[in-house]
């Protein structure tokens, strides 16, 4: 089943997610008033683990369980749309607390009431996707 | 003391969580957890309406199996590994300032009371706060192109300069809100 691998990265994800409480609107509320290092820690330390493994994978031309080279996408050059939609999505996390990974983490640990957050986003999703060409990006 | 039922450490937790992203790329694929809101619109027939949605999402069942995952992971750590008396110890001060806006302590919770309690999910002022802030992460994540997992752990590990102007706007927009308009819908 070539599918494990995920669910098992998913798994790993959502645990650890929910046991470092970045999953929690507390903590989101305590980063954006620097209240607390916890947040800032975990992802300052993601980021350099992160940087170190994709320096390593580089270097060495790493190659990808199937043996293919492993190609990291550039993003695309721009920056309106990154700093607008960027900005827009900070007010949704500042109000609700919850980006997309812990929406479906907080559903499954019985967060029901984060399925209206859900619906939500799949509605500005959706506007997005109509709207795409008459921004500017 | 630390202990695997409370809060796990900033170190640990960023570590996995870094390691999470290098696990996805050895497996050939690229972290990112908004590209599933993509994905779901797709599969509930967007694609009739805009070509945006146009695309087979079968390409991206590998991280549809990750949000499944995800899901099962929060379920595990919620039923399994938890001990409220452990949890979500936040700074004194917030507590002091949640409670001028009428926002209930942690207590060992993840979520306030005030949000998600079947009590609030009947109001429709906090309906409507879920809405609307859905509606701005979903919206702004797209536009942005990317998340906090695509962006600020993906990208800025890849040195992206378009992934730090998105971690900068996701601030603008979290300080903005926090500080000026949060007091504004709970009062």
């Amino acid at each position: 089943m070539k599918f494990i691998k995920f669910l098992f990265v998913g798994i790993v994800f959502g645990i650890v997610l929910t046991k470092s409480e970045a999953v929690s609107w507390y903590r989101i509320y305590e980063m954006f008033h620097f209240q607390s290092f916890h947040m800032f820690g975990i992802i300052m330390t993601a980021v350099v683990v992160g940087v170190i493994g994709v320096q390593i994978i580089k270097r060495t031309n790493m190659k990808d369980i199937t043996g293919a080279p492993i190609v990291i996408p550039d993003k695309e050059k721009g920056f309106t749309g990154y700093l607008v939609g960027g900005t827009l999505f900070g007010l949704g996390w500042g109000l609700i607390g919850t980006c997309p990974g812990p929406m479906y983490i907080l559903i499954g640990a019985g967060f029901y009431g984060i399925g209206v957050i859900l619906l939500g986003a799949l509605v500005g999703t959706y506007l997005y996707g109509v709207l795409k060409n008459k921004l500017p990006h | 003391m630390e202990s695997l039922y409370g809060t796990w450490p900033w170190y640990v937790s960023g570590f996995l969580i870094g390691g999470v992203m290098l696990a996805l790329l050895y497996f050939g694929k690229t972290f990112g957890m908004s590209s599933n809101l993509r994905t779901m619109c797709t599969m509930l027939g967007a694609g009739k309406t805009s070509e945006f949605f146009k695309f087979d999402w079968k390409t991206q069942r590998w991280n549809l199996t990750v949000v499944l995952g995800a899901m099962i992971g929060g379920y595990i750590a919620v039923n399994f590994i938890s001990d409220p008396a452990q949890m979500v110890q936040i700074n004194p001060k917030t507590i002091t300032e949640l409670q001028a806006m009428n926002i209930d302590a942690p207590d060992g919770k993840l979520l306030p009371d005030a949000l998600t309690s079947t009590e609030a999910l009947q109001s429709p002022k906090i309906l409507g706060i879920l809405l609307l802030g859905g509606l701005l992460v979903g919206f702004g994540t797209r536009y942005a192109g990317g998340c906090t997992s695509g962006h600020a752990i993906t990208g800025l590990s890849n040195l992206q300069l378009p992934s730090l102007i998105a971690v900068i706007g996701f601030f603008i927009g979290g300080l903005v809100m926090s500080w000026l308009l949060l007091p504004l819908f709970f009062n």
